[in-house]
């Protein structure tokens, strides 16, 4: 699960973590009353406008605006509320549709009184999968994309591997701020906030903390300006307080809508919609639809139990993709007798009267034969298969 | 011979006398598992199945001589479930349990370290040696015994690919069903390594997908040490970079993570790799012949 900016910044200040000060705002008004607050506060008029979007890249599509005063503040608070804000992460990229900014964080100028005096760093912390441990990743280059400085000076980005039984250790700490190359009050905030920034990543079962910039402020502070949190789904059951953090109107609807059928799905770009149980059989048969001259629409695994119920909401959720010029329904019966599943499917078929597109359905396993023959004898326009290969000859066949 | 598994293995199922565990237990134990027993805390002394329950792993290890366990709880207690195996002394634990929390397997992970365990799993369909035992999820009947070793990611996918070797008259010594999730218990390369041992299995089909880099370290390993062939798939030659295709694991990070540049690595180093699912079985039985 992804999180906003101040979400994110929230985990992090609940664990000690230094954060760059903000107040969120969904109305110019409330980025007003947000700005008196941190002016008074602050003592410095200078504040950031910040779209608040599960996007990087924000400051390159004009989501990241700094105002002097609050003329300045509420042009800016205007202009980025309600704004299809398109950056290179953001869907299709700067030439997309753009995400729609409901959020902004009004943050404090970090880098008030001397911005000269101030330094950027890189943290990030993750699990590594290879390793099979936490490890955390900081380079020198601070606000800068890190695959491009590992890319330019691989010798700027430095790893270190964290114990799992024993956590981060002291001199793993100060191992850090000493390379990011701190001394006297900055190196200690540094220890300070590394040390605190892991506890916060294991306290909230976290997948990705990334800050960029970590900054070192004039008066040798120590603070997370942006932050990256994602968080574990699988762990959410431990956090209820971070579950309650999960925003769909960040996510596409059409996905949230199957997650609440118990489906799987990923809407994707194609033009053959598939149906499959098992993630491994479903991008196998994403794979088949592109062999057989077609692309797959969507991926979507619906699991051990494909009774009529569920195979009709994922038709609905299939048919709603109007690009989808054919289904292709997989199904590996094994403890699930493949005769149920063509009952279900023909169920499915009859109660939503007309489908628009040719259907394909393979089934084999246990029953499959039974399967076939209900599914040919039931008049309704659907293909069936048994093979693999022939599931694959007959969408090359419908899409000629 | 087979690996992990045969006739032989005394099998605990920790989360018997659940749905899952009842439901699996009497499927294992009617492929012909020795079943000696399960643990559910606090039931123990019961019958289940007309097999005894006990209350911990290491009752079951001292008055069954149970080896082998095979864990059907749910996510949240999955972790410590394989930990106490671990500590009782099992010698094979497979984890059928899918969406145990990552920083609860890195825990793991550290723990099984230094002790003579070995975990298959998590969320995975587990292991079957056809016509000795099963110790899993995956349907019986599609199996046949044989000297086709697979090793998979997957748990419908390996179906599809031990029902392909079984309709092309072969049949399979053990396949591991190794899961989805990013951190396993046995890696692509471990299983690979045990059925490249094994004297019964005389062909490997190895089924990766998108995501990390278990794949390209097994070849790696073949290239060096391969003494039979293999075959190999790729899942999620269509998938998008940065979203999570249903595994847990199975998700592009980097360059190295695709399926085409994972195809590539086992092509290069000696695998033979097919780009389509249906010509699994189909391109065994001709590597075999030739």
């Amino acid at each position: 699960m992804n999180l906003h900016e101040y979400q994110g910044k929230e985990i992090l200040a609940s664990y000690g973590v230094k954060i760059q000060k903000g107040k969120i705002a969904t109305t110019v008004e409330e980025a007003v009353a947000a700005y008196g607050d941190i002016v008074e506060d602050s003592g410095n008029d200078v504040v950031v406008v910040k779209a608040q979007i599960h996007a990087g890249g924000r400051g390159k599509g004009g989501g990241v605006k700094l105002a002097k005063n609050e003329k300045e503040l509420r042009e800016h608070a205007g202009n980025i509320l309600g704004m299809m804000l398109k950056t290179p992460q953001t869907p299709g990229g700067i030439e997309g549709p753009g995400k729609l900014v409901r959020k902004i964080l009004i943050a404090e100028d970090s880098y008030a009184p001397d911005f000269d005096a101030c330094k950027e760093y890189y943290v990030s912390i993750l699990m590594d999968r290879e390793r099979r441990q936490n490890v955390v990743i900081y380079s020198t280059e601070g606000g800068m994309n890190i695959e491009e400085v590992a890319e330019a000076t691989p010798h700027l980005v430095f790893k270190e591997y964290i114990d799992p039984t024993l956590g981060m250790l002291p001199f793993q700490s100060r191992k850090i701020a000493f390379n990011l190359g701190l001394s006297g009050s900055a190196f200690k905030d540094m220890v300070k906030f590394i040390t605190n920034l892991y506890k916060a990543f294991v306290g909230s079962d976290a997948s990705l903390f990334e800050i960029n910039p970590c900054l070192k402020s004039a008066n040798d502070e120590i603070i997370a300006v942006d932050t990256k949190v994602s968080l574990d789904d699988n762990a959410l059951f431990r956090h209820p307080d971070l579950a309650v953090m999960r925003d769909v109107l960040e996510e596409d609807p059409t996905e949230v809508e199957a997650k609440e059928y118990g489906l799987n799905y990923v809407n994707l770009d194609g033009n053959v919609g598939c149906m499959v149980n098992g993630a491994g059989l479903a991008m196998a048969t994403m794979d088949i639809i592109k062999l057989s001259g077609g692309a797959p629409a969507n991926f979507l695994d619906v699991g051990g139990t494909a009774d009529a119920a569920r195979v009709e909401s994922a038709f609905r959720i299939i048919l709603k993709d109007p690009a989808v010029k054919a289904i292709l329904i997989n199904i590996f019966g094994g403890i699930v007798r493949c005769d149920r599943v063509a009952q279900g499917i023909v169920d499915a078929y009859k109660s939503m009267g007309n489908i628009r597109v040719p259907i394909i359905v393979r089934l084999q396993g246990t029953n499959a034969e039974i399967a076939k023959k209900l599914i040919d004898e039931s008049g309704l326009e659907v293909r069936s298969a048994i093979l693999l290969q022939e599931a694959a000859d007959l969408v090359s066949e419908v899409l000629a | 011979m087979s690996v992990l598994l045969n006739s032989a293995s005394r099998v605990a199922v920790q989360g018997f006398t659940g749905k899952e565990g009842t439901f699996h237990s009497e499927q294992m134990i009617d492929y012909g598992t020795n079943i000696v027993g399960g643990i559910v805390p606090g039931k123990g002394g019961q019958k289940h199945l007309g097999k005894p329950v006990f209350n911990t792993v290491a009752d079951s290890v001292l008055q069954e001589g149970v080896d082998t366990t095979i864990i059907f709880v749910p996510p949240r207690f999955a972790a410590d479930a394989i930990m106490e195996s671990a500590d009782a002394g099992v010698k094979v634990i497979v984890c059928i349990t899918e969406g145990i929390p990552v920083q609860d397997m890195v825990k793991v992970k550290a723990y099984l370290k230094n002790r003579d365990v070995r975990l298959v799993g998590p969320n995975c369909p587990g292991i079957i040696t056809p016509g000795e035992a099963k110790l899993g999820i995956m349907p019986g009947f599609i199996h046949r015994k044989g000297s086709i070793g697979i090793v998979s990611r997957s748990g419908t996918l390996t179906y599809e690919a031990v029902d392909q070797v079984t309709k092309a008259n072969m049949g399979q010594s053990t396949c591991i069903g190794i899961g989805g999730d990013p951190i396993v218990g046995t890696t692509t390369k471990e299983a690979v390594e045990l059925l490249m041992m094994d004297p019964e299995t005389e062909g490997i089909i190895m089924i990766g997908e998108i995501g990390g880099g278990m794949e390209a370290e097994a070849a790696h390993w073949i290239k060096a040490h391969k003494t039979k062939p293999v075959v190999g798939f790729i899942a999620g030659q269509t998938a998008p970079k940065g979203r999570t295709m249903g595994h847990a694991g199975a998700i592009i990070g980097g360059d190295d993570d695709t399926a085409e540049a994972k195809m590539r690595i086992l092509e290069e180093c000696g695998i033979y790799v097919v780009k389509s699912p249906a010509h699994i079985g189909r391109t065994m039985k001709e590597v075999l012949a030739s």
